[in-house]
């Protein structure tokens, strides 16, 4: 890799801007092909996404519903390695001038070595790590890695979580900390829960100035604009990977993320944090 | 040393990697059972039931025909397939049973390889007036299709899983996804000494009573501990509850076999700790077969309830410590053992233990007809006659 291509790393706090809700957007790396990520990060980011989740694909993804599973198996098929996602996202993050993460499970992360990986990425250009079953108490060794090497480990919060949990959470997030809006697995739903106000309520009062994000199950305009006024991001996958499925060509899911970009800029302004 | 620690770990292994959602539900699961654990009265009434229910304690039977066949050792048969439901697999459903209800959760989530711990499980949630829902893989569906049925008929929920390699990995994987989603009614009954922290402790307590009962009768039958152990390791629960009461006995050799299918070199098998290398699948860290990337690698047994990519993550220890030895026998090896078994001693062993009595064949033979052998018969063959039939080319 030549100097000119190492990117330096983004924090991925540079998502989060006052009176601009953030647009947080997940991809499956490889699905349906390199390719098509290989166009589709710059156009997502052209069409208004903030941040752009990475995600590794890994043949048992607990936490993932159909959507995300389906494209995981496929890219895995397709023969999708870390190797591969962490070029991607060198050849990628100098392109686009929104911050990238690492969405993977533990296991590939812990196969690849946990300094090893913290460094490549850092030197791909990416800002942090979101590593879906990996809580604070087992988190400690990943964190260390990453903060030796720049990067942001960004910790999940739920509905289920106490306040023992909000307190721990809060104080060992870096980057954001994702709020996961319903108990489930990820996924398009066509609601969300009614609790969520509480919910986000809840982890502002414990987190402080940290950004909270929203994700699981949000897939539209109306829903991105509820999550929006508690939060300070939306995270949106599963509907973008099934607009990618029905339109290779990306149409579809461009339109669709430039259409929840004007959403939650039409809000009102000054939701202050 | 009590193991685990605080946090579930087992030296290196253990702990609990899973989704945030989960988290409170474990913890919540942890001090229910502390507390349950702490009151006489539960086990009173597991035992009980043990007991009374479930037809303990299990004999443990000399078999002299098989020991003179093979000229060596002793061989001592632990009966768990005269146990309730024809496996070990009664013992830990009959005590999550109990703690589900303590918790006043009303539906059992369960997964299950063999079908032997659906069954257990669709046994437990009718004696104590539960819903049960039991993922099983959809290759399993088809190759235990009696547990299947028998399942139904117990009133139980089977649900078929597609994905992946179609069996009890992906039954786990789906298993967690209800339980993520219904955490709030629903208990997880796992099945094994798998999985995040504290299901490897609490499924190990409840089979302990298996080697505790071995230990004792022994002790009172031949007036010594065992020279060997011997049992099969799938995800590794009938071997940790027979080894467990054993552990600070030195002079006892544990040897835990896992299968080797078409043979080791092939890639073909689903012997974890001989093969693998130390990740983290279904909450826990262990040994698990992956390939060069992380990925969890497709594993494949004669035998179901032995057929999975991951191991309890005590047995990764007990193997680095060097307490417990682990081998490993082929699908022909425990086909012949099965065969053996079945003439000798009139015991049509599930396929599972059959891993077992095949090291036992080739161990026994380098021991001294004083020395005792012990082997655990994990569960019965009845749901192993179509796969049977079938390896030996006979139609039904």
């Amino acid at each position: 890799m030549s100097r000119a291509a190492i990117a330096h790393p983004r924090p991925l706090g540079q998502a989060f801007r006052k009176g601009r809700p953030a647009l947080i957007a997940y991809l499956t790396v490889g699905y349906p092909d390199l390719a098509t990520t290989r166009r589709a990060v710059p156009a997502l980011a052209a069409a208004g996404a903030d941040l752009i989740e990475l995600g590794i694909p890994f043949s048992d993804p607990l936490a993932d519903g159909a959507t995300i599973q389906e494209a995981s198996f496929a890219a895995l098929e397709g023969g999708i390695t870390p190797a591969h996602c962490l070029g991607l996202a060198a050849e990628l993050a100098p392109q686009v001038a929104v911050p990238l993460a690492f969405m993977s499970y533990y296991n590939p992360i812990a196969s690849y070595g946990e300094e090893a990986f913290c460094a490549q990425a850092a030197r791909s250009g990416v800002g942090g790590l979101i590593v879906p079953d990996l809580p604070p108490e087992e988190g400690e060794s990943l964190e260390a890695a990453c903060a030796r090497h720049g990067l942001e480990l960004v910790y999940f919060l739920a509905p289920t979580s106490t306040p023992e949990r909000l307190a721990l959470v809060a104080k060992r997030a870096r980057g954001f900390i994702y709020l996961v809006s319903l108990t489930g697995v990820t996924g398009a739903r066509a609601a969300l829960p009614a609790g969520l106000e509480e919910f986000v309520g809840r982890v502002r009062r414990a987190a402080g100035p940290k950004p909270l994000a929203v994700g699981f199950g949000v897939a539209s305009p109306e829903q991105a604009r509820r999550v929006a006024a508690v939060a300070d991001g939306v995270i949106v996958g599963s509907r973008l990977l099934q607009l990618i499925k029905e339109d290779p060509t990306l149409g579809k899911v461009t339109a669709f993320v430039g259409e929840l970009r004007r959403a939650l800029d039409g809000m009102a302004a000054g939701k202050g944090r | 040393m009590n193991l685990p620690d605080a946090g579930g770990h087992f030296g290196p292994y253990g702990g609990r990697f899973v989704p945030e959602t989960l988290m409170p539900a474990l913890l919540e699961l942890e001090a229910a059972y502390r507390a349950a654990s702490a009151a006489p009265a539960f086990w009173e009434e597991f035992h009980a039931l043990c007991r009374n229910y479930a037809g303990r304690p299990t004999p443990l039977y000399h078999a002299r025909r098989l020991s003179q066949k093979l000229g060596g050792a002793q061989l001592l048969l632990k009966r768990e397939d005269l146990a309730h439901t024809g496996a070990h697999k009664i013992n830990n459903t009959l005590g999550q049973g109990l703690l589900a209800r303590r918790m006043g959760k009303g539906r059992l989530i369960a997964e299950t390889g063999a079908g032997q711990h659906g069954v257990a499980v669709a046994t437990v949630a009718a004696l104590l007036g539960l819903e049960a829902v039991v993922y099983m893989g959809e290759e399993d569906v088809r190759r235990q299709s009696l547990n299947v049925f028998r399942m139904k008929l117990l009133g139980a929920e089977v649900r078929p899983v597609h994905a992946g390699s179609r069996t009890l990995k992906e039954a786990i994987t789906e298993a967690f996804r209800d339980w993520v989603t219904n955490v709030a009614t629903s208990y997880y009954l796992l099945g094994s000494v798998v999985g995040p922290h504290p299901y490897p402790m609490m499924v190990r307590d409840f089979q302990a009573i298996i080697g505790q009962e071995a230990r004792a009768q022994a002790l009172s039958d031949y007036g010594r501990l065992p020279d060997a152990i011997v049992a099969c390791v799938g995800g590794g629960s009938n071997s940790l509850g027979i080894f467990h009461p054993f552990r600070d006995d030195a002079s006892v050799r544990l040897i835990g076999v896992e299968a080797a299918g078409k043979g080791l070199d092939t890639g073909e098998h689903s012997a974890t700790l001989g093969a693998g290398r130390p990740g983290v699948l279904h909450g826990s860290r262990s040994y698990l077969l992956q390939d060069e990337q992380g990925q969890v690698r497709p594993t494949h047994s004669i035998s179901a309830g032995l057929d999975y990519p991951g191991v309890g993550p005590e047995h990764a220890y007990l193997k680095d410590t060097g307490r417990a030895q682990y081998v490993a026998a082929t699908d022909a090896e425990a086909l012949a053992a099965f065969q053996l078994l079945a003439t000798t001693e009139g015991i049509l062993p599930a396929l599972e233990p059959a891993h077992a009595v095949a090291h036992a064949a080739k161990l026994a033979p380098q021991m001294g007809r004083e020395q005792l052998l012990m082997v655990c018969l994990s569960g019965r063959g009845d749901k192993d006659m179509d796969t049977v039939a079938q390896a030996l080319g006979v139609k039904l």
